[in-house]
């Protein structure tokens, strides 16, 4: 998965939790679970949809990478790019 | 013949709109099954059958607001009607869809097609029928890209999208003052909604009177969207409701606060090790374990779990949870988790997953929001450290839990950090002691040790 598909599921599965969320007010580095106000519920739905989407796993391990708009994206492309190299 | 009658969704609940029939007359429906969509102060509501049978006659049509306990319809026992049944199969299941079938705004019924409630939503904004889109996403579902592929923002949805371009600051100022930002006129480039704006509409919205301050904001879009009105209707219902309900609380509640603090290690511990072999929807969170030690506690003690009705505590014999839960945009619905102190912390889990997605994204049911026996709220998720709470009445209780913290902690003797959490209860003096709310609360600490034995 490339940087940009990993944006755009991201942003997607965010939109379908947070309908309103305007991305261009969300920088990169910023702490998502504040800027969208998500509680833990929403986030434990983010990451079962992006485990779906990315069709890789996610462990509560790495939940702290998934802070921020960065953090999330870099985890997606290297949870796939690995799978995809180990086949 | 039973009767279908508009159900009381809450202490504060007198009258309902029916927004909408899921069932046409002749339909067989089963107890359970949902029969119509009703609006209350708070959210559309669905609401089921409570016996089976066969619809005989509407008697309330959409749009009509009933007070509590009118009827809507007409059931004939379903053994009759058995008949009539079995030589029209078809009048049974589908028929829902039927009236579907004019073009209209797409019906939330269609159930071929998998589609995220969001789309959905934006499906019938424009007036699409989910079942003639193709879909790209996994399974054939519609993705909001398949949306945009059958028809372009439409030029109302596009002067909606650009009004609601603010800064961070006027949406900040919106929300502090209940204003909808995509009804402010905005004077900034390309038309953003800059503070100012939100200054002028909330002066605009206080100056006027309060009957026409609910209209100011709408008043103030030259097009607004039905669904964008409409949440800005429910949000000021919300906030009348949940006003009365209080006022109506601490005036007559006296009410009493206690507070203990204890040590999650052993909860958290348990927690990691469970979850590090599920996949993401199996996993539990730390709530789901606070609810069940609330759940489980309420039964060792008298006088929290229950009703005051006529100048008498009435204890309840299940612990029906009502589960405080925030909707965006404002407001907060109580969904409740029945039988909470039965339910193994999996099945607990689920519920409080069900519960809180409905109420963010769909309709809730009319038994997922009755019932509620003590009450829970985890404003943990923001960040505060504790919680004190206004009962809801008729209730004598509510329990609050705060944010799991890294603090000093003494532990035999020695001194470390641990996560701890703090929680509260406010319970009614008139049905309880303080003495009983001490065992309470202790004993909810005593269970967070042992997670594996709740």
């Amino acid at each position: 998965m490339t940087e940009a598909e990993a944006r755009s599921i991201l942003e997607e599965e965010i939109l379908r939790i947070v309908p309103d969320a305007d991305f261009t007010e969300i920088p990169d580095d910023a702490e998502l679970r504040d800027e969208l106000e998500l509680d833990s519920l929403d986030f434990l739905v983010l990451v079962e949809r992006l485990c779906v989407r990315g069709h890789c796993r996610i462990d509560e391990d790495d939940y702290s990478e998934l802070r921020t708009m960065a953090g999330s994206i870099s985890l997606l492309v290297s949870r796939t790019s690995a799978k995809s190299a180990g086949k | 013949m039973a009767t279908f009658t508009m159900p009381s969704l809450g202490a504060d609940m007198t009258a309902g709109t029916l927004l909408e029939w899921r069932v046409n007359p002749g339909d067989t429906v089963h107890r359970g099954d949902i029969m119509a969509v009703v609006d209350t102060d708070k959210s559309a509501i669905e609401v089921e059958s409570f016996s089976d049978g066969v619809v005989q006659d509407i008697v309330v049509q959409p749009g009509q607001k009933v007070p509590v306990g009118t009827v809507l319809a007409t059931l004939a026992a379903s053994d009759g009607a058995g008949a009539t049944d079995a030589t029209t199969p078809a009048a049974v299941g589908p028929v829902t869809g039927a009236p579907v079938a004019a073009p209209g705004p797409a019906s939330p019924t269609d159930g071929v097609r998998h589609a995220s409630p969001v789309v959905r939503h934006v499906a019938g904004e424009r007036g699409l029928d989910l079942a003639k889109i193709h879909g790209t996403g996994p399974g054939g579902a519609i993705t909001r890209s398949d949306i945009e592929h059958v028809t372009p923002t439409p030029p109302a949805v596009q002067g909606r999208r650009a009004r609601r371009r603010a800064s961070p600051l006027a949406r900040r100022m919106a929300a502090a003052a209940g204003l909808d930002i995509a009804a402010i006129p905005g004077t900034g480039r390309d038309g953003t909604v800059k503070a100012d704006d939100v200054r002028r509409a909330r002066v605009a919205a206080v100056t006027a009177t309060p009957h026409a301050a609910e209209q100011a904001p709408r008043a103030a879009s030259p097009q607004p969207t039905t669904s964008s009105t409409a949440a800005a209707d429910h949000r000021h219902s919300m906030r009348q409701a949940i006003a009365r309900l209080m006022t109506r609380s601490n005036a007559e509640i006296p009410h009493y606060f206690l507070t203990t603090t204890f040590d999650m290690t052993a909860a958290i511990d348990w927690l990691r090790e469970r979850n590090a072999d599920l996949p993401v929807p199996s996993r539990l969170l730390p709530a789901a374990l606070l609810l069940k030690a609330a759940a489980l506690a309420a039964t060792n003690v008298d006088g929290i779990n229950g009703e005051w009705r006529d100048e008498h505590y009435q204890r309840a014999s299940s612990v029906n949870l009502g589960v405080v839960t925030s909707v965006r945009g404002g407001g907060l619905m109580v969904p409740v988790i029945s039988d909470a102190e039965t339910l193994p912390l999996p099945e607990l889990m689920a519920g409080l997953r069900a519960a809180v997605e409905r109420v963010r994204f769909g309709h809730l049911r009319a038994s997922e929001l009755t019932g509620a026996t003590l009450t829970v709220t985890n404003l943990g998720d923001l960040g505060v450290e504790s919680v004190y709470g206004v009962i809801f009445p008729p209730q004598v209780a509510l329990v609050g839990f705060g944010a799991v913290m890294e603090r000093p902690w003494a532990v035999d003797g020695l001194l470390g950090v641990r996560p701890i959490i703090t929680a509260t209860l406010a319970a009614d003096h008139r049905a309880s002691d303080g003495a009983v709310g001490a065992r309470f609360l202790a004993r909810i600490g005593r269970l967070m040790q042992k997670p594996g034995e709740l």
